[in-house]
Order: structure tokens, then sequence, then C-alpha cells
């Protein structure tokens, strides 16, 4: 029997509270407590990126994640993220390149693209290779997943500029 | 599943200390070791999860009176992202460069890297060949007080170091290489990303010209715990880097280093991979 911990933190940019066993993760929570299905669980032991999330603006695996731990944080989903400008570049993007085959690891890499975007590090493809490292994908060969982030990336950037 | 009745976030070290002294405590830090150990049983989590995040001594990497200091909670990410890791402890920045994925990176810290220790962990290298100290924090007499223990002498075997269960690693400083110190670490797996390291190679010394001074060699995953290579480091000692120098240290590594066989690799393979990633790494150095 473990305890129950009162956590509250801002999701997607609202204000939440709940109660949750202390050694839940953070990827139970979103989808078990929270009705949050668009991160995904797959490996359970950070190896494929499909439960990415961002936490106080880093990109994190959450089924490493306590959910205790997200006491006092920020945190961000697909679900928020595809509310916002830059995941309708993303989004749009993904589309129009035809880089969403299953669609499984779909969230995982739009959220850790969307990362790489507000991190601004350029974008070569090289670097948005490695910026995906930690997300699997079984279907395209990755690709047009570098495709899409590379033509969001200049899309991002001629919004920003203008 | 979990045997965990209490969650704790304090915001001073001190706080820290106090509840670690309480006893019973686990200490979170990102959570990338404790979360899958937790799971498959590997570790007990103990009553109290005390998580040291919100401890704010224990953050950022400094630089004063010649010194670098470096906080327990730095991330991989914030060590790769630092431009005085990258210019002056390249040997760090090259092993958290390789270090997992980005979303491990943002997570993971180099305390719970130092803590976890892993025969494999990837800043223990590099931290070995810096001469690193870890910082020790604990309140055992009821005040706040620090010992400083070199990093060789602080990984004591797999998962086992010589933390007291009341202390709380709380940093690392090194001294800040001279001009004209190198230092380089190569990992060897079987893809680039999101490896455990089959083994890892670290180099650091003083150069002058061809020659290397103070040499330190260092290698991980090749015994219990990530060891210093004293017959490769006399073996180089005072030489200019020739095929015949690095053809004697290499040998040299090779018999001093004691792998094990398991899912990842045979002996003989680590054995093999540290005489030809080892020369490399010299022929690298030779040639820059
Ligand atoms: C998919 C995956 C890939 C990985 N790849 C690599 C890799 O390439 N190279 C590598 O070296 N490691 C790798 N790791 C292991 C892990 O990410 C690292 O060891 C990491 O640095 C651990 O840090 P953490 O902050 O997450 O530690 P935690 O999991 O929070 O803690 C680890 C241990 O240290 C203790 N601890 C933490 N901080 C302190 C402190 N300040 N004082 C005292 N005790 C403390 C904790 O109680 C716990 O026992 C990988 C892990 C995963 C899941």
């Amino acid at each position: 029997m473990s305890a129950t911990v009162d956590i509250r933190f801002r999701l997607n940019g609202v204000d939440t509270e709940v109660t949750v066993p202390a050694g839940m993760s953070t990827l139970e929570m979103l989808r078990e407590r929270l009705d949050l299905t668009g991160t995904k669980y797959a490996c359970g032991e950070g190896e494929c990126g499909a439960c990415t999330i961002s936490v106080d603006g880093v990109t994190v695996n959450s089924c490493l994640m306590f959910a205790a731990d997200c006491d006092g944080r920020e945190l961000l989903t697909i679900e928020g993220l595809v509310a916002s400008p830059v995941g309708e570049v993303l989004r749009a993007s993904f589309a129009r390149n035809g880089a969403v085959q299953c669609g499984f690891c779909t969230p995982g890499i739009m959220m850790q693209a969307q990362h790489v975007l507000r991190k601004h590090k350029g974008c070569e493809r090289a670097d948005l290779q490695r910026a995906i490292e930690g997300n699997l994908c079984r279907c395209t060969g990755y690709v047009k997943i570098i495709d899409s982030i590379a033509e969001a990336c200049v899309t991002a950037d001629t919004e920003q500029g203008a | 599943m979990s045997g965990i009745s209490n969650y704790v976030a304090p915001r001073s070290l001190d706080e820290a200390a106090e509840l670690l002294r309480a006893g019973n405590v686990t200490l979170l830090a990102g959570g990338t070791d404790l979360m899958p150990q937790s799971r498959n049983g590997r570790t007990q989590l103990r009553p109290t999860l005390m998580s040291i995040r919100r401890v704010a001594e224990l953050r950022g990497i400094s630089e004063a009176a010649g010194n670098v200091r470096i906080g327990a909670l730095t991330t991989i990410s914030e060590l790769r992202d630092s431009v005085l890791v990258r210019e002056r402890l390249q040997a760090l920045w090259q092993a958290c460069d390789r270090f997992a994925s980005d979303q491990i990176r943002n997570a993971a810290t180099i305390g719970g890297n130092i803590c976890n220790a892993s025969p494999a962990g990837d800043t223990l290298v590099p931290l070995l060949v810096l001469d690193a100290q870890v910082e020790l924090a604990s309140k055992s007499n009821g005040t706040l007080a620090t010992r400083a223990v070199p990093i060789a002498d602080f990984l004591l075997g797999p998962g086992q170091t010589a933390r007291a269960a009341t202390e709380i690693l709380s940093g690392i400083v090194l001294a800040l290489p001279p001009r004209h110190f190198i230092s380089s670490f190569f990992k060897f797996g079987t893809r680039p990303a999101l490896d455990i390291s089959l083994i890892s190679v670290g180099l650091a010394a003083r150069r002058a010209g061809n020659a290397l001074h103070d040499v330190r060699v260092a290698f991980g995953a090749v015994a219990p715990r990530p060891i210093r290579a004293p017959a490769a480091e006399a073996a180089l000692e005072g030489k200019a880097l020739d095929d015949g120098v690095i053809a004697v240290a290499a040998a040299a590594a090779e018999a001093e280093i004691h792998p094990i066989s398991d899912v990842r690799a045979s002996d003989w393979y680590r054995r093999e991979m540290v005489r030809n990633m080892f020369t490399r790494v010299l022929a690298h150095v030779r040639d820059r």
C-alpha cells in the first residue's frame, strides 16, 4: 500500500491539482488520471521517446519521471502543443510531408521537434537527426520526419523574422 | 509495488541534510536510474522519497580561484551547453555529447550518474582523468558539514560508493586544467545514441610539443568500477607519441584491465576494443 501525494502544477496553461500514488509515473498520471492519452506508452524505460513531454521548458521521458515530482512545475503535452501556433506549423508540415504512418511515435516526435525549434540551434539536417535520437519510429525510416522538422524550422524562422 | 509513503522536496541543503539524518530516505534527482531500478526491483525505495531539485545550492557551474565547481544537480544537457566545459574540460564535454538521448540528457544529473556508480557511467571516466573530487554534505553532528573525496576513492564497485547514508553529494570540484592541457573521451557502443558503453577510454595530459606529461588514463566498463590505468600512464609519461610508444601503452592497458563477459560483449571483445580504441585515441592526439 503506497500513500498518495497531493500535487499542483500548470498543465498546458491550466492550473491542475491531482492526488497521485507516490510511486506513479508522470506518464501514468497523464493517461490514467487526467485522460490525456496523446502521450504514448511504449517501452516504459526511456528508450523510445513515445512518452516525450516538456517540463519547465525541456523535453523529458514522462515514463521516467515520478508524478509527485511534477509539483510546482509547468508541463506541456501534445494536447497543449497542437493548440499553439508552433504546434500548428509542425502539424501542417508533418501532414504535407507524409511524416506520419501508423502515428504512434508522432506525438513524442512533435514534442521533441517543438523543443528543437524553441531552442533554436539552426535547421541543419545533421543537428535535427541528433535531436531526435531518442525517438524511435518503426515505419517511416525518419527521412520524412526530418524533412518535416526542417521545413517547420524554416517556416518558424520566417515567421519570427517577419 | 512501491513502499513509498511520503514525498518531500526541501528547498535548502540544510533542510535536505536534516531529513536525510532522520533516515529512511531515498534521494531523487532526475530519476532516470531510480525509476527503472525501482520498477524492476533492483532498488527498494525507502518510505520517504526526497526530491532534491529545489535545492538551489546544488545547481550551477562556477569557476573561482583556479577551480571549477559543478553542482550535483547540473544536468548532462547543461554541461553540454556550457562553454567552460566544452573548451576547458573536453573529455567531460565529449562524454555528455554522446550520453543517451536529448530527453535523458535533459533530466539526468551528474550527481545521479556518480552516485549510481555504474561501471559504464559515462561521466566517471572523464572525472577520473580530470582528477575530480566529490563534495559530500551531511548534518551528522547537528551542523551542516562537507568533506571532499577523490572520485577514485568514492567509487567502490557496481552501485557502491563511499557515500554514507546521511550524506548528499553536493558537487564536484576540479582544478581548471592548465594551458596546453588536452583531454579526450571515447565511448564505444553498437549504435551512436542510447547505448550503454561497451568500453570507454579517457585520456588527459599536458602537452609539450609531441610529448605528454602528467598523463592520466582511465577506462570504463572493463572492471567493477571505472579505473585509472597506471601502467598505461607510465608507458606514456614524458614520451613523444610515436607508433612504438602507442603500441607499448596499448599493450600495457590491455594487461591491466579485467573485463567481464555479459550480454553486451565478451571479455575478449572488450580487451580487443580497449587496445584498438586506446590506440585510436592516442593516434588522434598525436595527429592533432
Ligand atoms: C534510456 C537510458 C539511457 C541511458 N544512457 C546512459 C548513458 O549513455 N550513459 C550513462 O552514463 N548513463 C546512462 N543512463 C543512466 C542514467 O541516465 C544516468 O546514470 C543519470 O546520470 C542518472 O542521473 P539522475 O539524476 O537521473 O539520477 P537518479 O535516478 O535520480 O538517481 C540515481 C541514484 O543516485 C542517487 N542520487 C542522485 N543524486 C544524488 C545526490 N546528489 N546525492 C546522493 N545521492 C544521489 C539516487 O538516490 C539514486 O540512487 C541511461 C538511462 C536510461 C534510462
